[in-house]
């Protein structure tokens, strides 16, 4: 838009947007310095010398619980919901591209399942469970608590990728005689795949990170987050903060793993010409 | 040909669908049923019984704690929206290459992809009594003695809440920015307008829906948080979420089904008056 030199606004706007994301990471970074505390130190600053004590002590089992238990189950299940949000997403996204009976219902169903407050899903698949006499389990109630969270959101993200989608190359396949299976296989995924890839890493950070709807669908055994929570009462040794770290430092691998492979695959897509792209 | 097609449309749909079924509809109808149910220290007795919601309705907590989630929502929505916007349109307008826009944008929203609960523990070092924040403006000399309102208050909510959920304004806002057709500023500018005055008839209502999607996302979120408050306030807030789970955990499961009722229905009611503003299916 306005060419040439920059504004008062500008230096304003930009003042203020430096302050925005210094407020969203300037905690975190807090944390992730107060996690090397001495072993002598306390919950805040100073520091009382620099050390890994407080992460050797994390994966102490009877010190703070169980936490290389909590990290697996909830390796395993953001896996899990990963995996099943983008199948599920993709063919609905296919499926909700020709009009059929019943897609405004089920459109208003994604909508509501984010919009419901998360406590209210735990609450009740967690009382169904109770009325049907079944124990909650990490696997199969916070399951699918967790895929009413990362599917619709999988399946907006389907909707504005397929709005964008150029059909002509499905078209090209089917004239080349390919049949549907091979025309999605050949041509719609390697033409999506970064976009997959966006639906995968929300549905494992979401399901990773979630609270609220494992709360009463967990069942015996907790997921890391209800595992920190839990520790937040009790704890009270920057140990809290070593967790906080690693949990993080899981986030941030899983972000940056997508990112990359996203990055990579454009760029690829730039140098070589795509087969499915450009149709060769 | 036609009928093999839908047939197939229908099995692509059909995991999405089961899912919604089983966890979403079917747990929703067992709220319904459950909270008018009967119920004793022990267990819940199938009954039909209006008591569970005479009792809610009837208490003045009840009306207490809505007013303060209530309160809580109107005042994270205003400063949500008013920060998010900002940073939105700084990012959208002012930026001008598109890789910087990108990686920006992503700065922004990759905290959302991290733990929630995470992020509120990070907040203690800041403001707790010997936190950095009491410890600067002590050594500044402003302050004589640690300010403790700072952690386990109201305020330490309403920050928590910012903190968390201005990544749902930024979004829906940067989007519907970045959809605005570039010749229409141009246009204003020609036709004399001064910045402000393209921001507020121009930008502005050409943003609604992207506004509108945020705030139902903070409000929503907002109205059901029940960890939040629990984390920052340190047990001295309430809030309808935290009220459900005090009765799930005095096993008052019929009690705590009738608020959720009660908070399902408002929550529709405040996202049906929103939707209004915004057509969601042509946002994508």
């Amino acid at each position: 838009m306005q060419h040439g030199k920059r504004g008062p606004a500008f230096w304003l706007l930009g003042a203020f947007f430096c302050l925005f994301v210094l407020f969203l990471y300037g905690p975190t970074l807090t944390i992730l310095i107060l996690s090397f505390q001495g072993p002598g130190g306390g919950l805040t600053f100073p520091m009382n010398g620099v050390s890994l004590h407080w992460f050797r002590n994390l994966f102490e089992k009877q010190m703070v619980g169980d936490f290389a238990g909590s990290l697996q189950r909830s390796m395993i299940l953001g896996v899990a919901v990963m995996l099943v949000t983008v199948v599920a997403s993709f063919s609905a996204g296919l499926a909700f591209r020709s009009r059929f009976r019943g897609s405004a219902i089920i459109f208003y169903l994604a909508i509501a399942s984010l919009i419901v407050p998360s406590i209210l899903i735990s609450l009740g698949i967690g009382l169904l469970y109770r009325v049907l006499g079944w124990d909650p389990a990490w696997y199969s109630s916070a399951f699918g608590a967790h895929l009413t969270w990362t599917l619709p959101f999988g399946l907006l993200i389907m909707f504005a990728v397929f709005n964008r989608f150029d059909r002509r190359y499905e078209e090209a396949a089917r004239d080349l005689g390919a049949t549907s299976w091979q025309t999605i296989r050949h041509v719609v995924v390697p033409i999506l795949l970064p976009s997959l890839i966006g639906v995968g890493l929300f549905g494992f950070t979401l399901s990773y990170d979630e609270f609220a709807r494992s709360l009463y669908t967990a069942g015996t055994f907790n997921t890391l987050p209800l595992e920190i929570y839990g520790m937040t009462t009790n704890v009270t040794t920057p140990v809290l903060y070593a967790l906080g770290t690693v949990t993080t430092g899981v986030s941030f691998l899983v972000i940056a793993l997508a990112l990359l492979s996203v990055t990579w695959l454009r760029r690829r897509r730039a140098r070589h010409g795509s087969d499915a792209g450009k149709a060769a | 040909m036609n009928r093999v097609k839908s047939w197939v449309t229908y099995l692509q749909v059909a995991p999405l669908a089961l899912v919604f079924l089983l966890f979403l509809i079917v747990p929703i109808a067992t709220i319904v049923v459950v909270s008018f149910f009967d119920y004793n220290t022990t267990q819940i007795i199938p009954a039909f019984l209006l008591q569970n919601y005479e009792e809610l309705l009837l208490s003045p907590v009840t009306w207490r704690t809505y007013q303060q989630t209530i309160q809580f929502a109107l005042i994270t929505w205003a400063l949500t929206l008013g920060i998010g916007f900002t940073v939105a349109y700084f990012v959208a307008f002012h930026v001008r290459s598109p890789t910087m826009q990108t990686v920006l944008f992503l700065i922004c929203t990759i905290p959302f992809w991290t733990s929630n609960v995470i992020r509120m523990i990070s907040w203690i070092p800041f403001l707790g009594r010997h936190g950095l924040a009491n410890t600067t403006l002590m050594n500044l000399g402003l302050i004589n003695q640690p300010l403790e309102f700072l952690l386990y208050s109201d305020f330490s909510v309403v920050l928590a809440y910012v903190h968390l959920y201005t990544l749902f304004m930024v979004v829906p806002i940067f989007n519907s920015m970045m959809r605005i057709d570039r010749s229409l500023l141009e246009a204003a500018r020609d036709a004399g307008a001064t910045g402000w005055q393209t921001l507020v008839n121009v930008i502005l209502p050409l943003c609604k829906p992207g506004i509108a999607i945020g705030s139902i996302f903070v409000v929503t979120i907002v109205m059901g948080d029940f960890v939040t408050v629990r984390m920052m306030s340190g047990g001295l807030s309430a809030s309808v979420g935290l009220m459900m789970a005090n009765a799930m955990s005095l096993l008052q499961y019929p009690a705590a089904a009738a608020n959720a009722v009660v908070l399902l229905l408002l929550v529709l009611f405040i996202v049906a008056a929103m939707m209004r503003l915004v057509d969601i299916r042509k946002e994508l």
